[in-house]
Order: C-alpha cells, then structure tokens, then sequence
C-alpha cells in the first residue's frame, strides 16, 4: 500500500494549505491579509476541482473568484479605508460561545461524516470531464440538461451588474 | 282581530320618526305625529274592545281568551320557551281602553302644557316609547314577554322622569326610581326563574301536571313577583321613588305616575290571580295586608304635604294601596262572591286611572298658570280658573267616593269585599277612604279657596289654560262622572269571566258615604276659610306627628340608612377593598409578569445579524443532536 | 491509501466552520463578506465531490457549483456596492455602527 503517492501528497499540501489559510483568513488582524488567504484558500479549490477531473470548474473558479471577485475586494478594501487593525473588542463570554458552538458544530458534522458510511468508491485519475458535454448540457433542453438555469443566472448577473451601478453611483 | 299589532305598531313607528328624525322637526309637526299615531292607538283599542266584547261568550259563559298573534323567541325546549305575542282577554282589553285613553288625553294635553320647552320632539318620542312599552306589558303572552316590557317601561319613566336632565333634582329623582324598581325588578326576575324552572313553562295558564310539579315553590314564585310588582306599584316600602317621579314634567306623572305604569304591579297581580286564588291564598292575603298598610300610610302622609304634586302622589299610592287589597282580600269559599275583589280592583283602577289623570293634569294647569307646586303660593284660583276647579272639584268627589261620580262605585265595591273578607279590613279601608276624602279637600280648598295670594299674584294674574289643555280635562271629567253608572263594568271583567251583576251593599255604601261626608265637611271647617286656625292650632299640638308625616315618616332616611350605613359599609366596603387589593393586584401582576417577560426576551431582539445566526446554528445543532440521540 | 470523498469533505468542513467562526467574530462587513466567501467555497467542494465520487456520469453538481460560483460572484458585487454605499454615508463600515434600520 503506497501511501507516498503523488496524488496523496498533492491532495495532502492543499489540504493543509486551504486548512491553514481559512483559519488565517479568519483570525489575521489586518483585512487586507485576510483578502489574501481568501485567495489562497481559493486557489486551493481550484485546485481540488482540477483533482476531481472538473477542469473547466477549476478554471471558472480561477478567473472568476481569484481574478474577479478578489480584485472587487481589494478595491474596496482601499476605498473604505479599512485595512486597519482589526483587533475588536469582543467580549469573553461571547467568545466562548462562539468558540463553544464552531467547535461543537465542526465536531458534530465530522462524527457526523465518519458516521454515515460513504461508499469507498474511487476514481480514475487524469479522467477529465470533456468540455463539448458541458457544453451541450448548458444549452440543451432535455432532462439533465440546463438551458434555463444558465439564462436565469444570466439574467441575475445582468440585474446585479445595473443594480451594483446603482446603488453604488453617487447621489446627484 | 290581527290588526291588534297595529297598537304596538304604531307608537313604536312614531318613536323611530320622532328619535331619529325629530330635532329636524317643528314642535308643531312632531306632537302631531306623536298624536295622530296615539289617536290610531285608542282607536284600534275601542274597535279592538267593541269586537271583543260583543263576540258571544263560550258555553261555559266567559269570554274566550284570543291569542292573534304569537311567534316563538327563544325556545329552550318544547314546553319551555318564551314568545312574543298578543294576548286578548278581558283585563288587556280593558287596559288597553285604559292606557289608550289617558295616553291620548295626554298627548294632546302636551301640547300645551309643553309649548316652547327645549326638546319637546324628544318628550314626544319618549311618550311614544312608553306608550308602546305599556301596551306591550299588558298585551303580553307570557310572563317573560311582560318581563320586557316592564323593564321597557321602567327605562320611559326614567327617561321621562329626567326630561329636565339639567335639573339636579330630575336627575336623582330619575336615578331613585330606576334603581328602586330594578331592586324590585330583581325580584320579579327570581320569581320568574322559579317558575320558569319548576313549572317549565313561562305562559300565565300552566298545565295541572305542571302546576303539581311546581308544588311548593308557587308561592314562593308568586310572591317574588309581587315584590317586582309592589316596587312599580309603589306598595311599602318600596314607594320612596314615587313622591320623587314628581320631578319630571306634570303631564308625565298623570300617565305614568297615575294612571298607568303604577297599576302595572296591580294588572301583575291580576294576571296571575288565577294561580294565587287557587295555589297561593297566603300569599294573596300578605298581598291584602301590605295593600293595606300602604294605603293607610300614604293617606296619613297625604294629609301633611304641602306640594300638591306630593299630596296627589301619595293619594296614588293609596288608591293602589286600595286596588292591592281589592285583590287580596279574595276568596275561594265563594267562587262568585269571593271573586268580588278581583272585579272591585280592576274597576277601582279603571275609574283611578281616570280621575287621577284628571287630578293630575288639573294639577297640570294650576301649575301652569302659577309656575309653583306649592300650596301656599295658591289659594283662591276658582275665579281665574273656572274649567279647572269644576274639573277638579269632580274628581276630587269621586276620589272621595261621593254618588254619582265614578270613584264611589268601584271604591264601594272594594268596601264590600273587603267587609265580606273580615269585619276588621272593612272599617279599616272606610277609616282610609274618609282620609282620603279629607286630604283631597284640604287640597282642595287649599288651591281654589282661601286667601289669595296677592304679592304673588300681582304682576302675573293666574289664566285659564288653553283649549289643548282643559280640552282633556272635560274629556276625563265627562268619563269620571259617567262611567260609574253608565259602564256595567262587572259584565265584562270577573275573576271566574262570568258576568257579575254590580249591585250596592246599602249597608256599606251608606256606611262610607257617611264617612266620606263627615271628612269633607271636616276639611271645609278647617281649610276653606281664609285663616286656618284649627289646622294651625293641630299642627303645633301634634308638632312631632305633623313633623313626621310632613317627612313621610322618615322612610326615606331610613332606606338612606340601611343602604348607605349597613350595606355600603358592611357589604360594599369590604368587596371594593377585595376588588381593589386582590383582584387588581393579581391583574397587576399578571401585567407586570407580562411586562417583565417582555423585557428579558427583549435583548434577544438587538437587530444584530451576527447573534442571529448564532441562535439559529445553535438551534441547528441542538435539534441536531435530538435527531441523533432520539 | 486511496484518497476518499472523506477526506473532502474534512477539508470543506474546516473551511465551512471558519467561515462560520469569522461570521461570528468580525465587525467589519468586507471581513464578514469574506466569511461568507469560505462558507460558498465549502459548499461548492461538497457539490463537486459528491457529483464526482458517488454520481459519475452524471452533472448536476458540477452545474450547481457553475452556478454557485456565478451567484457568488453577482452576491459580492451587489454586497460591496452596498457596503462602499454605507461607507459613503457613515463613513464607517462596522456592524456596531449601522444602526439606524434598528428598532
């Protein structure tokens, strides 16, 4: 039994990253680093899709989230002024609390996870999902395929793309 | 005879017009609405008695009692339910000529006792209102439906007692009486629920296996609605509220005071006579003595009043007094003979209720043209009122039961039961009609003769009334002279329904004519020269009894007492703290607990997105767990 | 040790709950924003491994993380359109301080 394979360490290193990252993420005092894990953390997806063979996944996640979205928010980290210290003061109590219920939950959905029984299917590597059936799926009609939800998703985009103009613009 | 709902009918179509619709009308326009509709009412009463009257009497030879019209209000189960109807028997038809009659007069009377008052489209509505309740109490069905219309007729005498409402003393008077007859009427209520429940039925003729059921709370049933009756009637001591009544305008206290609402306690009592002659002479006879007593009462506090609107109402409560042992004093040894008093008292309140509207609305006209109830700013009026003082005079002779006039016929009547129930009764009531013979002429006397007084007189000599107003009293007067002779009143009304020959105990008559003179001549010695020594001179010896009657021999400082000292003190005092430092206090709390919780749970409630979740994931988790667990 | 749809799904729990702990815990509403961020990549990963582990062949997961990152990406931009907006107005952008749709 290999345990040293490719595969595992590769799985392993991102694994550890995105683990590290969130938690930095989430703890840093200074919001800009904390975009910066985002991205981190982010990349990390990105690349487990690219494992799970969702090689178009990966790199909408790519352009997307690490191109778009993480640039939107740096942006306006510098427009509000707020990569400042982030060090709040929250009270002991409520800590704890907040402490008590993200460890009991975590606790509670790995017992959960370990619990249930997932089938110990694997998969084959390097057996990616061919862009034409994405492709076909989108835009076609039958069942399995998703055609409406595509131009519902295009129709918000459009709506929230007027609706950011809007409410971000200045009042005359 | 189903026109008969025309009589309810029409009285309560014209107090919706003139209620909601009268301030936009002319004084004018609204008395003739109210008059034209009472005018259709003593009319369809007169058709209604003539047919009634003439139709053959039923083999057994009474006339048969007629029922047009009837409708089921609230059943509780098939025997057990309570209409809305009218009934026709021989006492309704004669109350109806009764009450249509004085009703009538009235109105007409008002028009010019009442012209130029402030709301005279409101008294006229109002005078509606009680005309339809009153016919409505004694056309009822069934003891439940006279149950309504008593407490309807209780609210017109109210309302009309307190037509002055900007007059302090119209005011308590009409609070005194409403609170005085619903404590009566709380009796009446409990009687009727007693029968109601034992009997099982509310209608006035029971069947014999009810009436066996029933058994022992008869009587008990029966007295409790005398007590209803006695405090509308205004027996002792439930009469404090009658004198009071007086407050409201004059033309009121003639209908109401007078001729109708009063008797209402009497038409009770006839109207169950029936079952109190047959299942209850106890309590008919307790009926007799406190009859009795209210009637010698008021006559010796008649003798002391000075306002002539008092004197004519403790003469009312004395006449009643009279009807009420009329009543009692009858007896099942004889069922012909026995039932003598029962045809005596509804005689004595028809011929009352004539002459006493008369005297009430002479009143009227004396007050009118003097603006003053008190006797001493009159005196010497038969010059300047001619029509008034011939009226008055009349009924003041037959109040005192002097030949021809209506009053000696039916007072004789009662005279005779009751010599025929006890030797003792019968002096006693001649003793009381020779008083009441003497307090009317000293009334008398007082208004019409003596000396005038002049320092009053001098700038507003004293007028004859109107037409509209002297017009109602020739009206009554003609009536009060006649119908003692003329009507053979015993052939429509008799406690068996057979006919009843009036014939005249000579022996009684003479007896009480006799008296009634002796009093009378003794009232013209006393009161009808221009000084009065001898009543002066018995007033200062007896000054504590003159006191006494002149204050009505205290009653009323004596209900004054008892409510306010022992059952204000012992009884409400006690309750209020109760209400107040218990079942406030525990309403408080809950409040306050309210309140409390309110304010804890508050904080929860701090519009932060961020404790939301956290409840919300918290909530996840636990039930979470409880899926696991369970 | 071949690699399972467990040890995903340990990852994206670690990410779910540090999104869910940085909700908790951070005042400014771009920190906030970011939690938010962790949470949707979780769910994403779980979409993705479930589709690919335990439904081969078929696409309904991979199509509603598509669509997932889509939403996302519409979110954060009306939320930060939102937030400069406050910004403007408040000239603060801390949740203690936006108070005035509070009762």
């Amino acid at each position: 039994m290999e345990i040293l394979t490719f595969q595992n360490i590769v799985f392993s290193v991102v694994a550890i990253a995105i683990a590290i990252c969130s938690i930095l993420a989430v703890t840093t005092g200074k919001l800009l680093r904390s975009a910066t894990y985002l991205l981190f953390v982010l990349f990390g997806t990105a690349a487990i899709f690219f494992m799970l063979g969702y090689t178009f996944l990966g790199a909408v996640q790519l352009m997307v989230y690490a191109g778009g979205i993480i640039v939107l928010y740096v942006f306006s980290i510098a427009l509000t002024r707020s990569d400042k210290d982030m060090n709040y003061k929250i009270s002991k109590a409520r800590l704890f609390s907040v402490l008590a219920t993200t460890i009991i939950g975590a606790a509670l959905v790995l017992l959960l996870l370990f619990t249930n029984g997932f089938a110990l299917n694997a998969i084959p590597l390097g057996d990616e999902l061919p862009s034409r059936e994405i492709g076909l799926a989108l835009v076609g009609t039958d069942k399995y395929q998703f055609v409406l939800p595509f131009e519902v998703v295009s129709v918000l985009l459009l709506a929230c793309m007027i609706g950011g103009i809007l409410i971000a613009r200045k009042e005359k | 005879m189903e026109y008969t709902i025309l009589i309810l009918a029409l009285p309560v179509l014209s107090f919706l017009i003139l209620g909601l619709t009268g301030m936009y009308m002319k004084h004018r326009v609204a008395g003739l609405i109210g008059t034209l509709s009472l005018t259709g009412v003593t009319v369809l009463s007169y058709l209604t008695a003539f047919e009634y009257f003439t139709v053959p009497r039923t083999a057994e030879g009474v006339f048969q009692t007629l029922i047009p019209w009837n409708f089921q209000w609230l059943p509780f189960n098939t025997s057990l339910h309570i209409d809305m109807g009218i009934l026709l028997d021989p006492i309704s038809v004669m109350m109806l000529v009764v009450i249509s009659t004085v009703s009538l007069m009235v109105h007409i009377y008002s028009f010019g006792y009442m012209k130029g008052e402030v709301g005279f489209q409101r008294y006229y509505a109002f005078l509606s209102l009680f005309s339809f309740s009153m016919l409505g109490l004694v056309l009822a069905t069934n003891i439940f439906q006279m149950y309504v219309f008593w407490e309807l007729v209780g609210v017109s005498s109210y309302l009309l007692i307190g037509f002055y409402y900007t007059k302090p003393e119209a005011i308590a008077a009409s609070k005194k009486a409403f609170i005085v007859t619903r404590f009566a009427d709380l009796g009446f209520l409990i009687g009727i629920l007693i029968y109601g429940f034992y009997m099982g039925t509310f209608t006035f003729t029971p069947e014999q296996e009810q009436l066996v059921k029933c058994g022992m709370m008869l009587p008990l049933a029966l007295g409790l609605m005398f007590i209803g009756g006695a405090g509308k009637s205004a027996m002792f001591p439930l009469h404090i509220w009658l004198p009071d009544a007086m407050e409201g305008p004059t033309p009121v206290s003639a209908l109401i005071h007078a001729a109708t609402m009063v008797v209402a306690g009497v038409y009770l009592v006839a109207r169950m006579f029936p079952l109190f002659i047959g299942y209850a002479p106890e309590t008919l006879h307790i009926v007799a003595y406190v009859g009795a007593f209210t009637a010698f009462y008021a006559a010796s506090v008649a003798c002391a009043q000075s306002d002539i609107k008092r004197v004519l109402a403790f003469s009312t409560i004395s006449q009643i007094g009279f009807m009420m042992v009329a009543l009692g004093v009858c007896t099942t040894a004889n069922p012909h003979e026995g039932g003598l008093g029962y045809m005596a008292g509804m005689f004595h309140l028809f011929t009352h209720a004539m002459f006493k509207a008369l005297l009430f609305l002479g009143a009227g006209c004396i007050i009118h043209a003097v603006h003053s109830n008190e006797m001493s700013t009159m005196g010497g009026l038969r010059k300047y009122m001619p029509i008034t003082h011939i009226t008055f005079l009349i009924a003041c002779l037959a109040i005192a039961g002097i030949p021809p006039f209506s009053g000696f016929f039916s007072k004789d009547e009662i005279l005779t039961a009751c010599f025929q129930f006890s030797p003792i009764m019968g002096w006693i009531m001649t003793i009381i009609a020779g008083m009441t013979a003497f307090y009317m002429f000293r009334l008398y006397y007082g208004i019409f003769w003596g000396t005038e007084n002049k320092e009053l007189h001098a700038h507003h000599t004293p007028h004859e009334s109107p037409l509209s107003m002297t017009f109602p009293l020739m009206v009554l007067a003609v009536i009060t002279i006649v119908c003692g002779w003329i009507l053979p009143f015993g052939h429509f009304v008799s406690a068996n329904g057979h006919a009843y020959d009036i014939h005249l105990n000579v022996q009684v008559a003479i007896t009480s004519i006799v008296v009634a003179l002796i009093a009378i001549a003794l009232a013209t010695w006393m009161y009808a020269r221009d000084k009065q020594p001898v009543a002066e001179m018995l007033a200062k010896r007896f000054a504590t009894l003159h006191r006494a009657a002149y204050k009505r021999f205290y009653m009323d400082e004596i209900w004054l007492f008892v409510t306010k000292k022992i059952i204000f003190r012992c009884i409400s005092t006690p309750l209020a703290w109760f209400d107040r430092h218990v079942i406030d206090q525990f309403m408080n709390f809950m409040a306050w607990s309210t309140n409390a919780a309110g304010e804890s749970a508050q904080p929860l409630q701090n519009g932060k997105i961020q404790s939301y979740t956290m409840w919300f994931l918290g909530g996840i988790i636990v039930l979470t767990v409880m899926l696991l667990v369970l | 040790m071949e690699i399972h749809v467990i040890h995903y799904l340990v990852v994206s729990t670690i990410m779910m709950f540090c999104g869910i702990y940085g909700f908790f815990t951070r005042k400014n509403l771009l920190a906030l924003l970011i939690s938010i961020e962790l949470m949707l990549n979780a769910t994403n990963i779980n979409f993705a491994v479930f589709n690919r582990y335990l439904f081969q062949g078929q696409l309904e997961g991979h199509f509603f993380t598509l669509f997932g990152i889509a939403i996302a990406a519409a979110e954060t931009a009306i939320a930060i359109a939102i937030i400069i907006n406050v910004y403007r107005n408040v000239k603060q952008i801390l949740t203690d301080d936006i108070t005035d749709l509070k009762g």
